[in-house]
């Protein structure tokens, strides 16, 4: 019988210049990169990076709070599968991540309006 | 030869519908529903397209490619669009990236409504894009006649 | 030196029901990078929390993708579930593992049939999709939609299966067990199909963690992750062992697919004889979400990921759904490296693309 596993799920708050790093040891712990995806509450972005890891199912959320005008530094260079979650961060709420791989320039989706669900968006709507 | 008459071919796109419509098209030229059985005939490729069946609503990105697809395809024509995205943009209608229904692109003859619409709504649209169709073709014969 | 060139892959392409695009780098036949371009069929479903509040937001939802709509549902439903700490009723769970596994098999052999469309195979594809008529007819008699069924509510489900319905499934579900058998040995044993599978588009196990690839794709590769065993909806009282290939092929991925929809029947004979006899199909559901919360659950495609983030008024702060596609996109274009021109459009079905699922 597969057993259904007990995992963990949580959330570790770290500082914005840490995230490379953290997200480089959780890899070598063996984490695999599962999502990556921003919210825009009350003026700041908050950026949760998952991590699963895949023989126990633990999934861990890093939650970076930054504010709107802070460059946050790509992941890509430790975790390749990053690549359209920052992409989409940046296109949909403009949050400034530097150095993607494969930065599209606000061209993932093309969509006319930017940054719908970012401080601009907001604004509009 | 009479009553011997053009068996139209027919074109999908997916506009940026949820794919719920799609498989529904699909459904119907698949067995148990058999839209084929009308004459017509599913093909990828849009010069040769006498039908459009369009699912979804247009977005800033897909306009061109729609338009286009509709520009390839020869005279006469006839649009369907095929479920509620397509006809006025449905759910999505309040969305940011979504302008509207596929008419705010290329005009549309017949509105198949449905969420997703149903393959017999799709086959009702599709029986009527035939009858517009030889109806088209018919005025254009004639016309083409007058000016020989 | 050989020459480059580049040639354009979609929007619009026969072998593709949806549109994506693909600039393929060729060096003559042979494929030395893909670039894809999506967005075609971005919507901007998650800004919609803005308009629609947490009830509302569930129709919503279920229309990211038509395919797998009742999992996005049952997905977004758990996440806000989470948020209020309800349980819901037991019948409702074993409720929606069965709605759950029924979408599996639809998806799976819509899938079989495009994958038999793509590498031409017409009669295969019709065989294929004759029988998931049958599953769509169930879908049909329990919720009364075809595709989209909206029977998802936060804190259970609206409709229930009576025992003329349970029955009908059963015996359904035996015939199409029946049916399968026959096209599974041709999927499996014919020899152009091999041919035409067998040895390409491998993905390394390596590869598949690296590019975060999920679901069929990565148990194809001898990577077992499959979200049903953290137990959401009934799937913690159900005996199944997730299906496993060490080929990283073609062949291994409809092997895991196909193998899966035998699961899934076999999931649903066991759901259907365990659920209990309730008349409580859901409960109640207080004030406003307050809390974030992230689920994932096992979707046709694979792991999916739900994240809400609510601060007790009617409409969310943040709804996020990553989509198993979106995750799987970066590791096709992998796998169209040193491959053929010819074969972009069959390793574009394996991966079982639902590009609006992908863009929202």
């Amino acid at each position: 019988m597969a057993d259904t596993v007990t995992f963990k799920n949580e959330i570790e708050e770290i500082a914005v210049d840490s995230l490379v790093s953290r997200a480089e040891e959780l890899i070598k712990a063996g984490y695999r990169f599962s999502q990556a995806c921003a919210a825009y509450i009350d003026d700041k972005f908050e950026l949760s990076y998952s991590f699963s890891n895949y023989d126990n199912y633990d999934l861990l959320n890093l939650r970076v709070v930054i504010d709107t005008d802070t460059e946050v530094k790509s992941i890509t260079t430790v975790v390749p599968a990053a690549v359209f979650y920052e992409n989409e961060m940046h296109e949909l709420f403009g949050v400034k991540i530097v150095d993607i791989a494969l930065d599209y320039k606000d061209k993932l989706y093309r969509i006319k309006q930017e940054c719908p669900l970012g401080p601009s968006g907001k604004e509009e709507a | 030869m009479a009553n011997i008459t053009r068996s139209p071919w027919l074109l999908h796109y997916d506009g940026s519908s949820c794919n719920g419509c799609d498989i529904e098209v699909l459904a119907c030229l698949t067995p148990v529903y058999d839209a084929e059985r009308f004459g017509i005939v599913n093909t990828g490729d849009p010069m040769q397209a006498d039908i459009f069946l369009i699912t979804g609503g247009v977005n800033e990105q897909n306009i061109p490619v729609v338009k286009q697809l509709y520009e390839q395809m020869p005279e006469p024509k006839v649009v369907v669009a095929v479920g509620v995205c397509a006809c006025t943009g449905g759910v999505f209608k309040d969305c940011y990236n979504i302008i509207g229904g596929a008419d705010q692109a290329i005009p549309v003859d017949i509105y198949v409504p449905g969420c997703a619409a149903r393959p017999q709504a799709i086959i009702d649209g599709i029986v009527k894009a035939i009858g517009l169709f030889q109806e088209r073709l018919e005025n254009s014969e004639k016309e083409s006649d007058k000016v020989g | 030196m050989v020459k480059r060139s580049v040639i354009p892959f979609g929007p619009q392409h026969p072998v593709l029901p949806e549109p994506i695009h693909l600039d393929l780098v060729v060096e003559d036949e042979r494929i030395v990078e893909a670039i894809p371009s999506i967005g075609f069929v971005h919507r901007g479903l998650e800004s919609l929390i803005e308009k629609r509040d947490f009830n509302q937001m569930t129709y919503v939802v279920e229309r990211t993708c038509g395919i797998c709509s009742f999992q996005h549902g049952m997905g977004y439903c758990e996440t806000v579930e989470k948020i209020f700490d309800v349980e819901i009723p037991r019948r409702a769970k074993f409720l929606r593992t069965i709605w759950a596994e029924m979408s599996r098999m639809h998806s799976h052999l819509l899938w079989a049939g495009l994958l038999a469309d793509a590498f031409g195979y017409e009669n295969l594809f019709y065989q294929c999709w004759r029988i998931r008529e049958k599953v769509l007819d169930l879908q049909e008699m329990t919720s009364g939609g075809r595709v989209i069924f909206s029977v998802n509510k936060v804190g259970g489900v609206i409709k229930d299966m009576d025992a003329d319905m349970l029955k009908a499934i059963l015996e359904t579900i035996k015939d199409v067990e029946k049916e399968l058998k026959v096209i599974k040995k041709t999927f499996f044993d014919d020899y152009s199909v091999k041919s035409r599978l067998k040895g390409v588009g491998i993905l390394t196990p390596e590869q598949i963690n690296a590019l975060g690839a999920v679901g069929p794709m990565a148990r194809a590769s001898g990577v077992e992750n499959d979200m049903r065993r953290l137990g959401y909806a009934a799937y913690s009282e159900i005996d199944f062992e997730p299906v496993v290939s060490n080929d990283c092929d073609c062949y291994a991925r409809c092997y895991v697919r196909i193998m899966e929809i035998f699961q899934s029947i076999d999931i649903i004979r066991q759901a259907i004889a365990k659920i209990p006899d309730e008349s409580d199909l859901s409960v109640p559901i207080k004030g406003n979400p307050n809390g974030e919360a992230f689920v994932r659950l096992e979707q046709p495609r694979g792991e999916a990921f739900y994240y809400v983030k609510a601060n007790g008024k009617p409409n969310l702060q943040r709804m996020r759904v990553r989509t198993p596609t979106f995750a799987n996109v970066l590791a096709l274009c992998e796998m169209l490296k040193n491959t053929e021109v010819a074969d972009v459009g069959l390793l574009v079905v394996t991966i079982d693309p639902c590009i609006s699922c992908t863009e929202r």
